[in-house]
Formats: C-alpha cells, structure tokens, sequence
C-alpha cells in the first residue's frame, strides 16, 4: 500500500501554486524501492548499535523471541546477549534499570511490548528520565527511547488500545515522536538513539507490516530526521488536515476523496507530538483559513485540544474562517465488539463530512 | 449432580459423603482411593494429604468439567482460525485440572481472579459454554456483552479477566481483605502465570496480605513459558512456592486434579483458620502457543509438547484413574464426551448467528452514576447518549 504525492491542477479555487517548494528530504518516488515500517524500525536500530558500541536493547521478547512483533528480529543473532537484553515481566524494574544505564553512560533502547504496559512503568518514565536532567541543573543526561507499539490495534478490547501521545507530550523535559511511514520511522528513530533526551517514541502495530516507498537518501546510515518537525505529507489549499501516525493515513486517504469533488485539503504529519511543530501548522492556517486535526486518541485533553488551543494563542486565530474542529477516537474505552469498535476510532467519512461542515459545502 | 443452596452446605456434603461411602454397589465402584505426587512445603510442617479419597460423583464431575474446558478451547481456536475470533485468544488447553482442582474446593463465599486465559474459569463461574463462546465472537449473548472478548470475562464471585500481567495479584489481596473486613468467611485465589510472577506488585501483595493476614490464596498456575521465555530464562528462583519469603507455599503436580483439589481445601483451611495467605505452584503446561497468533514451537519443541500430552494429560490421566478404579465405565465417559461434544457444536453455532449489542451501547457502563448524560463520539457534534445496562454484582 503505496502512497505517491499527487501534484493536483490547480482548481477554479487555488490560483497560488506553491507545489514546487518542496522540502529537501523529499519522498518523491525515485526508484521503485519500498521498506516496510517494520523493517525501517529494525534498520535504524541496527545502524545505530552498528554506530555507537553504547546502544543496547532490552525489553521483553526482544532477543530471542526476535520481538513480540518482529521488530528487533535478526539483532541478538547479529549482536548477541549483552546487547540485545531479553527482560522477565517487570516494566517498572527494567524500564528503571534502562535509565540507570542511561544516566551512567549507555543509550539504551527501552522497548514496551505495548505501549499500554508502560503505565506499569510510567513513574520511571516521567520522574526518572524526564526530570533528572532539570533537577540536576544539567548534570546529569539521560539519553534513553522508550519505544514500541501505542494506540489502538485490532479487536483487544479497552485494556490494550489506548493511545498515549497526549499523556507523554504533557511532560517536559520528553521529546515525544509518533512516526507514520517508513521513512519517518527510520529518520526519527535514528534521530532518537542519537538524541541526549529521553524520547518516547510511539510506533503503530497496524503500521508494522505496510510498506512505503523509500528512496536512498532515507536508507543511507547518516539519514536522520530532524525532531520537532512535521511533514507537509500533501499540498493544499483549501483546509488543513493535522494528523499524526495512524491518522496521517486517514487524512491522506480523506484528502483523496475530497479532491473528487474539488477540495484540496493540505495534509500536515506531526511527527513528532513534543515539540509540536506549530509554524508548520500556522503557515498552513494562514492559507487555508480551515483545519480539522485527527488522532485515534481520546478528545479529551488531548493532541487535537493542545493544537487548537496554540492556534487560538496565535496569529492563525486571525486567519480562521471557522472554528478548529477535532477528528477523535470517541470518548469511550475500547470494546471488542467489532461495530462497536469501528465507532470508537475515526473512520474516513467522518474526515470528509466533517471537512465538508467546516468548508460549506 | 446434586445442588445444594442451603448455608450449611458443608453439614449437608458430609452427610452426603458418608451415605456415598456406605452404599454399595454391585458393578461400579462408589469411591476410590487414589495416592497422589508428594508436594513440596515452604515453611509448612505438615501438608495437604497425599492418600485421596474420591467419589464417584466428584470423579465424573470433574471430568466432565475437564472435558468441557478441552472443548471449549479447541471450538475458540477453531472459531479464531475462521477469523470470527478476533484480536488475542489465550487456550487453557492443557492446565484444565488447575481450574478443576481449584474450583472444587471453593465454597459460595470463596472467589478468584486471574489473568486472560480465563475461558474455563468462566465456564466454571457460572457462565454457560455459548455464553463464553459468545463473548469470543463479540456477540450479545457473551457474558459481557460482547464488550470484553477473549481476555475480559466476569461473573458472580470472579473478578475477571485482566489483560495487564500481574495486575491482577494487588487485586485479589484486596479482594481478600474485603472478604476479611466485610466477615464473609472467603478467601480470594488469585491466579496468575510464572511470568506475571516476576512483577515487582506481586511482592508488594504477598507483603501487605502475610502483614495484615488476609484471607489469600496465591496461585502461580507454571506452565512453563511466558510468551517464548522459559521460567527458567525469567526467574532467578523457579520454586515459585517459596517466593513468598514469609508466606508459606505448596507445590503441587497442577496436572493432577485430585493433587490440586486437595491443596486447595488445604489452602482454604489454612485461611479460615486466621492463618492469613498461602502460596500455592502448580505445576502444569500449555499445549497451545502463547495466543493464536504464536505457532508456539520456536522455544520449544514439538516432541516436548508430544511428550507432556502422551505422559502427563491432565484428562487422560483422570480418565484412567476413573477407569481402573471402576468409577465409570468407558461407555460411560464415551456418552459424556458425545454430550459435550453436541452441545458445544450447537454452542459453537449460536455464537456465531449471534447479533452484537447495537450502537447506542457504545457508551454504556461507563459509570454506574454518569454525571454527564452523554459522551463525544469522533466528532464534536456527535453525541453518544450514556446508558446504564448492569446490575453490578457486588453493589447491592
Ligand atoms: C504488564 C504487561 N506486560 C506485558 C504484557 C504482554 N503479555 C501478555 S501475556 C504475557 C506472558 C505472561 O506469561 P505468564 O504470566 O507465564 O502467563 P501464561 O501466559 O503462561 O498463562 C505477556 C508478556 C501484558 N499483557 N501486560
Ligand atoms: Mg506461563
């Protein structure tokens, strides 16, 4: 499942075209190269260990196991028992002890199985590796990813589809990334392990196995993404989408639709949710007069509040034509029931109708 | 099988089993008396009994019980395999005389919690087969609604059903102190795996329940594996009966129904007596892998799953006691497999015409008092009206 960017005529309504800036790390389809998200996530680590003798992973199921979802797979084989470091059940010991190691000189790679489990451990998280290096009055870094698979999967019921960005992002001192693609997964995670922060980095399971075109700017092993800043996914000027991870899809797919009937919706991938690259987002504003941002997390305090909230504290509020609408996944905890579970998560069609309400048409 | 609702239901079984043991009977035996593995003791001087006396009624329930968790399992792989079952799916298959043994020695009071691989308990809780079924396939006729799935079932005296290892063990200590607080008489049996027993929140329950000796019934049901870890690559000490430091512990051959019903009420005794929390090891195996989704031969081969399914089968092994005691007769048994067999086909069908519960539960329960009368949906001017299904069980 492919995506190219479009180039659209302009329509009756756009008469700028700023289609040719293009940003310099492009994804315009070279070569017919795909990599899967999975692999692009294994590649970056597997460069990064190559790279720097301090990386090391632990988690459960990482090592031998190759990952509980094959993302680690091939890298004890290759780098064997001191570095890629299978723990028992216990997230609050081994996440604490990763951040020991960090604050003594390694860069560990902390894998949660899901990100669900890492409420087990959110207190090592948040107290541990986000505030160390304030408390210490810069002494004391803690160089550490915490990273595995966050949000909604298929049919798992309340327990293990939530989505954590918006409670990572509340803390400073966490740079928090949430890629969509594989080039995202591979620039950003690279970026991570190299990052003296400690960085949350919130992968999708769901996203796992689609491969994206990559070109070989993004597979060179100096390749990195820079952290804060988004991606503008799609051109567009007749309402802004803001969306990260799983919601960038949905976006892109809902702007696709629009088109259709003649609505060009610029597509904005966060990627990165702390910082949050809110001049992309103005810039944007300042164009298209509308934005709707979509996450698969709950509305309630959540990323989609936070932008709409900078907008109002910025000059976009001048530039709006409509107020910021917010595309969530319901306020409910995940059932099973599969009808139900649909319900629960932003689906296309609530993208488009609600673009359709914001524009007038 | 004879159900008994009067309180005195202890008086009256007793009563019951001195008739039983007193009747005679010309072809078939009445009870039998079994020698069953020697446990282990951790701080204990003496242990549950290793010479069980058996009736026939308890040996046939107990197979069928057995019975109908094999089949209920091999239906939910069936129905995952068709894609009906959706999301995780955890068997029980191979650790039924756990569950069985356990089960057997609890009184109306008594209750248990563990974690997700929890379709037999629920079974065993009360619920009827096309209702566990039911909830597998997210149907209304689940017993919950559809709303929980393979990992999140309840009922009566069963407090589920957790999908977060080890989060349930905290939860059955406080379960524990309420029986205890409340003067219920209970005691709570808190299950949960070799792996969840690695979880620092494990220590921090054994601690407070042997501190404030409450009424528990710690349960490591050792299978062998969490996920593709052996114990042996997780824990530093694999006698989980004595990880309780203080608490004192048993193990116990978990493929024996007759070894862990006897510890059980061993472990009943222990708690009713003020005597505050035991730890029991069951010692059992999975045959199947991790979830569906895990083949489950990576870390371990296939001849050692063979080997524990030809020697050491929890039912095939019941099924011989019964046998050679002359408890039952295989024509006997072979009625009894046709009749769950039968019912669980039928079981199988009716969770799969099933309705799921419609739209408008998608925001129900989600307080028992709602302050606000409605939820957001995915967008803002989509309400969800907030509705009340229940009844709670354990607020009356
Ligand atoms: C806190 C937490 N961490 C990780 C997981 C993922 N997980 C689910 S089951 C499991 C293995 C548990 O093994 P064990 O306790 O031995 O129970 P068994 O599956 O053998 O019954 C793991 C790691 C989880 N559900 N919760
Ligand atoms: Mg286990």
């Amino acid at each position: 499942m492919a995506f190219t960017i479009s180039f659209h005529k302009p329509s009756a309504l756009t008469n700028t075209v700023k289609i040719l800036k293009r940003s310099l790390n492009t994804t315009r389809v070279l070569a017919n190269k795909q990599m899967t998200v999975r692999d692009a996530l294994n590649s970056a680590m597997d460069d990064e260990m190559e790279r720097d003798e301090r990386v090391f992973i632990l988690g459960e199921e990482v090592a031998m196991y190759d990952g509980a979802y094959k993302v680690s797979r091939g890298l004890y084989k290759k780098y064997g028992e001191k570095r890629v470091i299978d723990t028992p059940i216990t997230e609050i010991g081994f996440a604490g002890i990763a951040v020991g190691a960090a604050m003594a000189g390694l860069r560990p790679i902390c894998e949660f199985m899901t990100f669900n489990f890492s409420l087990q451990a959110i207190d090592h998280v948040i107290n541990s590796a986000a505030k160390t290096f304030y408390m210490s009055a810069g002494l004391v870094n803690v160089p550490i990813v915490f990273r595995g698979p966050n949000g909604a999967a298929a049919g798992v019921a309340a327990q293990h589809s939530q989505c954590f960005g918006a409670w990572y992002s509340q803390c400073p001192g966490l740079k928090v990334i949430s890629p969509y693609n594989s080039e995202d997964a591979r620039g950003l995670l690279k970026a991570a392990i190299r990052d003296p922060d400690p960085v949350v980095f919130l992968e999708n399971e769901l996203l796992y196995g689609n491969q994206y075109p990559i070109t070989d700017e993004v597979l060179d092993k100096d390749f990195v993404l820079p952290i804060g800043k988004a991606k503008i996914e799609r051109k567009g000027d007749h309402i802004t989408f803001v969306a990260h991870s799983k919601g960038v899809e949905l976006a892109l797919d809902a702007a696709k639709e629009l088109s259709s009937v003649g609505i060009e919706a610029e597509v904005i991938n966060l990627r990165s949710l702390r910082p949050l690259d809110i001049n992309t987002i103005i810039q944007s504003v300042v164009r298209t007069n509308h934005i709707i941002s979509i996450e698969q997390g709950w509305p309630y305090a959540g990323i989609g509040s936070e932008i709409s909230a900078q907008i109002m504290e910025s000059e976009a509020f001048y530039h709006l034509d409509a107020p910021v609408i917010r595309v969530t996944g319901a306020d409910v905890p995940m059932p099973y029931t599969k009808s139900l579970e649909i319900a629960a998560l932003p689906q296309i069609n609530n993208i488009v109708d609600a673009a359709k309400k914001l524009l007038g048409v | 099988m004879i159900t008994l609702t009067t309180k005195n239901v202890s008086a009256v079984h007793n009563t019951l089993q001195k008739l039983t043991s007193t009747w005679q009977c010309r072809n078939l035996a009445t009870e039998a008396t079994f020698d069953i593995k020697a446990f282990k003791l951790h701080k204990l001087e003496s242990g549950p009994n290793t010479t069980v006396t058996i009736t026939k009624e308890d040996a046939i329930n107990y197979y069928k019980q057995m019975q109908y968790i094999r089949r209920i399992e091999t239906a939910a792989g069936n129905l995952y395999k068709e894609k009906i079952v959706r999301g995780f799916c955890h068997l029980y298959s191979g650790q039924e005389a756990c569950a069985v043994g356990m089960k057997s020695a609890f009184r109306d009071q008594d209750s248990i919690i563990s974690a997700y691989r929890v379709h037999g308990w629920t079974y065993l809780m009360g619920a009827k087969p096309v209702e566990v079924l039911s909830e597998l396939t997210g149907r209304i006729g689940g017993v919950v609604r559809g709303k929980g799935g393979s990992m999140h079932m309840y009922g009566k005296n069963f407090y589920g059903g957790n999908g977060i290892v080890g989060a349930q063990v905290p939860l059955g200590a406080g379960i524990a102190l309420a029986a205890k607080y409340l003067g219920t008489g209970g005691v709570c049996f808190t299950l949960y795996g070799d792996g969840a027993s690695n979880q620092g929140q494990v220590f921090e329950a054994y601690n407070m329940a042997k501190l404030w000796n409450l009424p528990c019934v710690f349960v490591c049901e050792n299978n062998g594996y969490a996920m593709g870890t052996s114990s042996e690559r997780s824990a530093s000490n694999t006698s989980y009966y004595t990880r309780g430091d203080y608490i004192p512990g048993i193990w116990v051959d978990g493929m024996d129904v007759l070894a862990v019903r006897e510890a059980s009420k061993f472990a009943v005794d222990h708690c009713i007596n003020g005597n505050g929390p035991i730890l029991l090891e069951t010692v059992t195996y999975r045959y199947s892998g991790h979830s569906m989704s895990d083949p489950g031969t990576s870390y371990r081969t296939r001849a050692e799953i063979q080997a524990v399914r030809m020697t050491r089968d929890p039912i095939t092994s019941f099924k011989e006691k019964i046998l050679s005691t002359n408890l039952a007769t295989v024509d006997d048994l072979k009625k009894i497999d046709n009749e769950i067999k039968i019912e669980i086909d039928q079981a199988v069908i009716k969770s799969k015409e099933d309705e799921e519960i419609t739209l408008d539960e998608l925001a129900s329960d989600i307080y028992s008092k709602p302050i606000e009368s409605e939820h957001r949906g995915v967008v803002p001017w989509q309400k969800i009206k907030h509705v009340r299904i229940g009844p709670a069980f354990n607020i009356v």
